[in-house]
């Protein structure tokens, strides 16, 4: 059960990262969602059979990741993590599309592989961009900057409370899960019987924890409203960081840069 | 100031499952004292005291902060005179970082972000966690979650200080610490314990509990010098008030 409490450190990591300094964690968190979210239906609307055109963009996730000081291979591996669920939704594709839209050599690949591989693509980027933007932001922070664009705020309490219920959880699984490993002596324990009275039990203590902690939080004057401590306002650079970025996306998204860039080439060598 | 007693009366718990947690249970705790609440694992303490500030809500009976009666509208008003210090410090701390925790309730209060970092500095100091501050607390050794707990409490400047077993998984120096802490805060503070040398050391008045029930309420010293009462409570004389077996056995060994 190692791999439990290994994902929790992981996720926390995550929120840990946010408190680092650097330019990127300065800026507003509104410019931040704002971008993410440009960045996002950017890639998202291409045509399915889209591939070259995706490429640029880790331009992006790129620079924020060097500029913000994250660990890069932390977030490689965050989304390697998804792939294999993109790939298991997707799978069907190349089953049912099986016009054949390329030709490399003698070899045909049909439009299904092709709309596989962009959607994984474009999978990847988004969600590196989300980890990215809490990495960068913090939850709290990401939530709050959320209802200050306008987002109801029961909306932005319930994601504040399930981002805090998904720790209390791992933490209790990973205690139960040490527990009932300690006491079954490296054998299976009472195998699968035993498992259904673990979970009902694990159900219980969650709740009860997240309960207690709820009750610790209006203890401290807490009346439905996360405040942050990093205030900070929109500024220029915050304009900056959102119009450059934004010039970029739709710039990429309407001109062929890879396409562009080739015609050059090709043009230039004989 | 009258806003500084507590006052319970007839209170009494049950709990969902039938338990009674607490049965018709009185007092009346003035101003700037400071009074301990001891009895037996299961005794209730952390039952009653999850009622000063209203994490409990009474069966039966009621409890009076200052000239305010709990209720549910008084609630926010009540919270931010009685802080409170729970049994368990991992229900207590919940934010990122050991400095967002304590700062989370006096956000909530509604300070300034100066202000708010001098109390986050100011309690995590007092309670002799200010390296800690960039922790995350889930990082962080049982003792010194209770001391960063303590300090999440600190930086609210209650009025009451309500504490469930402040020094249980403290080291000896914490310990220390910790009561010289108490000693300078000059407000009513109540707290549960069976550290029975602090409590002597701390409170002039003691609260038994026993079953739900109060067994004896009086000043400290008459309650520790009854062995037939404490006997009775499942408690033991603080060892500053047993005789010392260290020096006996020596004295012995000299004998042979
Ligand atoms: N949530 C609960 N549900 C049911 N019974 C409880 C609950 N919490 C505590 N109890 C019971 O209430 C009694 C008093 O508990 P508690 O106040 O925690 O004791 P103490 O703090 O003095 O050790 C105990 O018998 C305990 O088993
Ligand atoms: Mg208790």
């Amino acid at each position: 059960m190692l791999s439990i409490n290994a994902a929790v450190s992981d996720l926390k990591r995550l929120d840990l990262l946010a408190n680092s300094d650097s330019p990127i964690h300065a800026l507003d968190a509104r410019a931040k969602v704002l971008v993410t979210i440009i960045f996002s239906i950017s890639v998202v609307s291409f045509d399915r059979y889209e591939l070259a055109r995706l490429l640029p963009f880790f331009i992006f996730p790129a620079v924020m990741i060097a500029y913000a000081n994250l660990p890069p291979l932390y977030f490689v591996k965050k989304i390697a993590f998804i792939s294999p669920f993109v790939l298991m939704m997707g799978l069907f594709n190349p089953i049912f599309d099986r016009a054949v839209m390329y030709h490399i050599g003698p070899l045909g690949i049909s439009g299904g592989w092709i709309s596989l591989i962009s959607m994984l693509i474009r999978s990847l980027l988004t969600v590196g961009a989300a980890f990215i933007l809490v990495g960068t932001t913090g939850f709290t922070a990401v939530c709050q900057a959320l209802e200050r664009c306008g987002t109801p705020q029961i909306f932005t309490l319930q994601l504040l409370f399930l981002h805090r219920y998904i720790f209390v959880l791992a933490d209790e699984t990973g205690r139960t899960a040490r527990a009932r490993e300690l006491r079954s002596c490296g054998r299976k324990g009472r195998g699968i019987a035993s498992f259904g009275s673990l979970a009902g039990h694990l159900l219980l203590r969650t709740w009860q924890r997240a309960e207690h902690i709820h009750t610790a939080m209006r203890a401290r004057g807490f009346i439905g409203r996360f405040h942050a401590h990093r205030r900070s306002h929109f500024g220029v650079t915050g304009l900056c960081f959102v119009l450059g970025w934004t010039f970029l996306f739709i710039t990429l998204r309407i001109y062929d840069l890879p396409g562009i860039l080739g015609a050059l080439f090709t043009g230039i060598l004989p | 100031m009258s806003h500084h007693i507590v006052e319970v009366k007839n209170l009494q718990h049950v709990y969902p499952d039938g338990t009674i947690a607490i049965k018709d249970v009185s007092f009346r705790i003035t101003h700037g004292e400071s009074v301990a609440i001891i009895g037996a694992n299961g005794a209730g303490k952390s039952s009653l005291l999850q009622h000063l500030n209203g994490c409990l809500e009474a069966t039966s009976g009621e409890v009076i902060i200052g000239d305010t009666r709990l209720s549910k509208g008084t609630l926010p008003d009540i919270r931010r005179t009685v802080g409170m210090v729970f049994q368990n410090p991992d229900d207590q701390l919940f934010m990122p970082t050991v400095f967002e925790d304590v700062a989370f309730g006096p956000l909530n209060l509604g300070l300034s972000g100066s202000e708010v970092d001098l109390r986050v500095r100011e309690a995590l100091e007092r309670v002799g966690a200010g390296h800690l501050s960039a922790k995350p607390p889930y990082l962080l050794s049982g003792g010194e979650k209770k001391r960063v707990a303590i300090a999440t409490v600190l930086a609210m400047s209650p009025d009451i200080l309500v504490m469930d077993e402040p020094t249980s998984g403290l080291d000896p120096y914490a310990r220390r610490q910790l009561m010289s802490l108490l000693r300078e805060f000059h407000h009513t503070k109540i707290f549960t314990s069976h550290d029975l040398d602090m409590v002597l050391d701390l409170c002039p008045r003691t609260i038994i509990l026993y079953e739900g029930g109060v067994m004896a309420d009086g000043p400290t010293r008459d309650i520790f010098l009854n062995d037939a009462l404490l006997a009775a409570c499942r408690l033991e004389k603080p060892f500053s008030m047993q005789e010392c077996p260290v020096c006996n056995k020596s004295a012995d060994t000299k004998k042979l």
